[in-house]
């Protein structure tokens, strides 16, 4: 089950907000489709993501998926920790693993995104 | 990262002891580096391991023990062509005349690989159907980038440079669309029919101004013939682009099939595959490129040229201005290229479409005994090579393609190549090659169904599979994640210098 | 078929288990339109007619010469485990390891060559060979690109001209420049990188450079500044590739202690014959930062589910089959056989091995130095070199040809190698390492001695016949 206070895209992308922040992640779906994580590629700080727009790249020991921006915005911070332990998207999704936090452009984005019951319909097998 | 398991084999560095090694080369004289300033020399002598010959040797010997290799055994990994290397070609190759000739040495010295190469080119040629070739190339992906560079001149040379884009099948092998990316194209992914071939719908679809070119293997990647060829053909040169061949797959149409006498403008040749020069554990290949009239202008520099009196010569620098240039230093992978040579004059015409017939013949026998076993998704008859499915036995009992390949290995056999092609789920691409026996074809397929019903009696036996590799399933991920690349504990020890 | 297995009766069998009256049917696909008849090709040979076929063609190259010839590929002693090793079958009849379980001899053998040549450069991560220096030289300035996102590369005319056109070539398809650094003309630095028009290039602020590219020794056989080089390379934001000749590391420099960000070059000196041009050896090493930039296949440490250490193909996300045409580069087959020479090579000789030969190299060419000039032919450039020397023979190209006729290989004419530089045009190349004898330098001195007289005494004969003709290229 989805967590139930994120928004979500159809690639598999989780957005949590708090004020005009926004923390960005991939789902636990997601992370359990690719397998063992070992690497991903997030934009530095100071960046304009544009909502729905490629941002960077996650690879796993043999597939490699690009990353799409949630939300509109300026990257705030990138999570450091991954570089290192690129595991923690596997273990902690919706936590440690966090990918960016971006300073928010437009909220009403955030009605373009998935509520938690629609992404769960998503990602329900068959 | 820390590895403490232990080592199947001591790397070069742990069998290193100071002290060992001599006898090879004699001692310098003393001086013999003072003209070469302080601060150019190097400080502290590299850290290479120190060993004596019986040490070297025993540490090879014992490491190629652990590989699977044709020499050894069944090798039916789809789209690679693991067929016999003839001895006889490995001999050719060390003969003194070839393998001490300097790639510039005058063309007066060199008489004789040239001439070799120029009948290599001619017979290419007439195999292929196309009006030149270049031998140039190292390896299909880089006859690939000569072949897309050189579509890239042609239009450019005629002023066409809207055309940006490169169509591809979704099948294809993926150096094609990196070969595109790395020429300065954008890809355009073409979706197969359901019945694997190219969809003719979607590529007329594609095909417009912006189109540069399409690339296409043929036989597919699924070991299909792509029956609707002429069409595309037809339809891609109508639209002002040129038809580009991944010649991979050439081991299954020799005699049969000529594409240049189709209608495609350019193709390269894995001789690794088609003429059996050996894989090398990766390398090396060659990937010499055959071009049709369009392209003629743009071959790499520099071509073998035969003169008037019967001679061969290269071409000179600038002779051919047209030309897209050179990919690599020299002439080429020459010594790759006198045992593709040794392998065409060995089969003559007759034995060349006898490889074919039988790599054929034998891929279509495996698929109709392993029919009732696997899923054998495109029913028709294929090439040198068939793509099987593990889906439904996925279903059924867990086991995965991957766990099949693994315990493949139990029985003694190489697994085909898994995953790929990417349209086909659980797929394995199996190409027995032409130099396998019956008996070998048949006691594969016995593995194979006694491992599905394994996986239906016994599924942990298979998905714990291989049981009596060297070594077991590896951890991969670990692997990625805090890659250990090299061996460190050796670096920057200082070591007294000899004189 | 040569190498066929199957009787009359088995190819029956089989076609019944198929369902076929024939192999034809099998081709019923291919439409009969686009239908080949068979081939236009020379008759099948038996192993007894072709292996003298091939030894005829073997015998019509001349390898008999004293050769002098270097310019990128250099004829060294190949200690004969190397040829024992490579004849293994169970080396070099395997495929890419994709199989770890059944692969780790030729897993374990990559690791250890990325090791070796890493202590050998002194940078930390080995690609598991390129095709030749040249295309591992594209490779470089590529990956230079791509780290600094810049897409400008600077390279020294130093560094060896069918290098400069394989990067002019790989940077076609990019919106990528390629600019030439010149040669100093005269004095004590001649022949090597101009670092006055260097600096100047890369204080362009409307064009940032991606990369410096230079080669040691470069093309001349001259020792470039290398620590300079790279020095003004960093300062103005860009990476310095070096472009290195394998055994000249073991007394040079190496990339890794002058500041080198990658490393590439033709590891043809490690343990590999000629034999015209290839196969050989691309080196491509860089910079642990670097690491994800690096094209080509990597293998890497690691253990099985049993705790045993083993050996793996790694990042392999960064390559062609899994990231298309996203891949940094679309190469597949590579050149694996050639680096398990270069380890057997290396492991052969040892540190002390090497250097012996390096050093004798240096000798060697001392030597050659020596003899030539007090033959009449000295150096056309004053700066240290290591093995490999330019000198200065009025009417160059012609000479060359009369020295072959006298069974001396006298390197090569730069105005062939450097045929737009008119500095060069009266330079030989040439080259000695510890393979050349003292009767080779003897004869090459007296030949050239000789031929210098008779041009001095008697008007210059006329230029050799070219033994070019028309070109009948296709049939």
């Amino acid at each position: 089950m989805a967590p139930a206070d994120l928004r979500y895209t159809k690639e598999h992308e989780w957005v949590r907000v708090e004020g005009d922040l926004a923390t960005v992640g991939i789902t636990d779906y997601a992370t359990h489709q690719l397998g063992d994580i070992v690497f991903v590629e997030l934009p530095e700080a100071g960046r304009q993501l544009t909502q729905f727009a490629t941002l960077g790249v996650v690879e796993s020991v043999k597939a490699v998926s690009d990353l799409f921006a949630p939300v509109g915005g300026e990257v705030v911070e990138a999570n450091g920790e991954l570089a290192g332990r690129p595991e923690l998207l596997n273990e902690d999704p919706y936590g440690e693993g966090w990918l960016l936090k971006v300073r928010v452009a437009d909220g009403a984005q955030l009605d373009e995104l998935l509520t938690p019951e629609a992404y769960d319909e998503l990602t329900r097998e068959g | 990262m820390s590895v403490t398991g232990d080592p199947l084999q001591p790397t070069l560095f742990e069998r290193s002891r100071p002290g060992r090694g001599e006898g090879k080369i004699p001692h310098p004289p003393a001086g013999a580096l003072d003209r070469i300033p302080a601060e150019q020399r190097r400080a502290v002598p590299p850290g290479l391991p120190e060993l004596n010959e019986p040490e070297v040797v025993r540490h090879f010997v014992n490491l190629s023990q652990l590989n699977h290799a044709v020499d050894t055994g069944f090798y039916p990994l789809g789209s690679c062509t693991m067929k016999w290397n003839p001895k006889l070609n490995e001999w050719a190759a060390r003969l003194p005349g070839f393998a001490e000739l300097h790639p510039l040495a005058p063309d007066e010295v060199a008489q004789g690989t040239l001439q070799l190469l120029w009948e290599l080119e001619q017979a290419l040629c007439e195999i292929s159907g196309m009006r030149a070739v270049t031998l140039q190339p190292a390896a299909g992906a880089q006859g690939e980038l000569t072949g897309i560079l050189m579509i890239r001149a042609y239009h450019r040379a005629r002023g066409d440079l809207e055309r940006t884009e490169v169509l591809v099948p979704d099948s294809a092998h993926g150096t094609n669309p990196a070969t595109a990316s790395m020429a300065g194209f954008r890809t355009v992914s073409i979706p197969s029919n359901p019945d694997g071939s190219v969809d003719l719908d979607a590529f007329g679809a594609a095909l417009g101004p912006r189109t540069a070119a399409i690339m296409i293997t043929n036989p597919s990647t699924l070991g299909l013939f792509e029956s609707g060829i002429g069409e595309l053909l037809a339809a891609v040169h109508e639209a002002g682009a040129l038809a580009y061949m991944d010649g991979a797959n050439l081991n299954a149409i020799m005699g049969r099939f000529k594409p240049g006498v189709a209608g495609f403008d350019v193709m390269h040749f894995n001789v690794h595959k088609t003429f059996s020069t050996p894989h090398g554990g990766g390398g090396p290949g060659a990937g010499p490129v055959g071009v049709g009239e369009r392209l003629l202008p743009y071959l790499p520099m520099p071509r073998v040229l035969r003169t008037a009196d019967g001679r061969f010569r290269l071409e000179r620098p600038a002779e051919r201005p047209t030309s897209i240039g050179r990919l690599r230093s020299f002439v080429g992978n020459v010594g790759v290229l006198v045992r593709a040579y040794a392998y065409i004059r060995a089969h003559g015409a007759s034995g060349l479409q006898e490889v074919s017939d039988d790599a054929v013949l034998a891929a279509n026998y495996l698929k109709a005994r392993l029919a009732g076993t696997l899923d054998v998704p495109f029913e028709r008859a294929c090439k040198h090579e068939f793509v099987a499915s593990a889906a439904t036995l996925k279903r059924e009992t867990g086991v995965r393609t991957l766990d099949l390949a693994k315990r493949l290995i139990d029985f003694g056999f190489h697994p085909p190549t898994v995953y790929f092609p990417l349209t086909v789920e659980e797929a394995l691409l199996i190409e027995p090659t032409e130099t396998e026996s019956l008996e070998t074809l048949d006691s594969f397929v016995a593995a194979l169904e006694r491992i599905v019903r394994e996986a239906h009696e016994d599924p942990e036996l298979v998905r714990t599979a291989p049981h009596t590799a060297p070594v077991r399933r590896l951890d991969e991920a670990t692997a990625a994640r805090q890659p250990n690349l090299r061996w460190r504990p050796m670096t920057g020890r200082e070591m007294p210098c000899p004189d | 078929m040569p190498y066929g297995p199957h009787t009359p009766e088995d190819r029956a069998r089989m076609l019944a288990a198929i369902g076929v009256a024939g192999v034809d049917e099998l081709f019923a696909d291919i439409p009969p339109a686009l239908r080949a008849n068979g081939l236009d090709l020379p008759a099948p040979e038996s192993e007894l007619e072709l292996s003298g076929r091939l030894q005829r063609l073997a015998g019509r190259n001349r390898t008999d010469l004293a050769s002098f010839l270097g310019a990128g590929v250099y004829r060294h002693f190949i200690p004969a485990t190397v040829d024992q090793i490579l004849s293994r079958g169970e080396f070099y009849t395997a495929y890419t390891p994709y199989q770890p379980e059944v692969s780790q001899g030729t897993l374990q053998t990559i690791y250890e060559y990325e090791s070796l040549l890493a202590e050998l450069t002194g940078l930390d991560v080995v690609s598991a060979s390129h095709y030749d220096g040249a295309a591992a030289t594209a490779e470089a300035a590529l990956m230079a690109c791509r780290a600094t996102r810049r897409a400008r590369v600077l390279v020294s005319r130093g560094v060896h001209r069918h290098y400069r056109e394989t990067l002019a070539t790989y940077f076609q398809g990019g919106e990528l420049d390629l600019d030439e650094l010149p040669l100093v003309a005269d004095g004590p630095a001649a022949g090597t990188t101009d670092l006055a028009v260097l600096e100047r290039l890369l204080a362009d602020p409307e064009r940032p450079v991606a990369g410096v590219v230079a080669a040691q020794p470069n093309v001349l056989g001259l020792l470039e500044p290398m620590a300079e080089l790279g020095r003004l390379a960093h300062a103005a934001g860009a990476l310095f590739v070096a472009v290195v000749e394998p055994v000249s590391l073991a007394v040079l420099a190496p990339p890794g202690a002058y500041g080198a960000d990658i490393a590439a070059g033709e590891g043809q000196p490690l343990g590999i014959a000629p034999q015209y041009g290839g196969p050989y050896l691309g080196l491509l090493a860089c910079t642990d930062a670097l690491v994800r930039q690096i094209p080509g296949r990597l293998v890497g440490l690691t253990m099985d589910e049993a705790g045993r250490r083993a050996f793996v193909m790694t990042l392999r996300a960064r390559e062609q089959d899994i990231r298309r045409e996203r891949a940094a580069s679309n190469i597949c087959t590579n050149q694996a056989l050639c680096a398990l020479a270069a380890s057997v090579y290396l492991a052969s000789l040892g540190p002390h091995g090497l250097r012996d030969v390096a050093a004798l190299c240096a000798a060697r060419a001392g030597d050659l130095e020596a003899a030539l000039a007090a033959a009449g032919a000295p150096r056309l450039q004053p700066g240290p070199y290591f093995d490999e020397f330019a000198i200065r023979v009025p009417d160059a190209p012609a000479v060359h040809r009369r020295l072959l006729a006298r069974g001396v290989l006298a390197g090569i004419p730069l105005a062939e190698l450097e045929p737009d530089d008119p500095r060069l045009a009266d330079g030989l190349l040439v080259c000695a390492t510890e393979v050349t004898t003292h009767e080779e330098i003897e004869l090459f001195a007296w030949a050239i001695r000789d031929e210098l007289e008779a041009a001095r005494t008697s008007p210059a004969p006329p230029a050799a016949a070219e033994t070019t003709g028309t070109a009948e290229a296709i049939r």
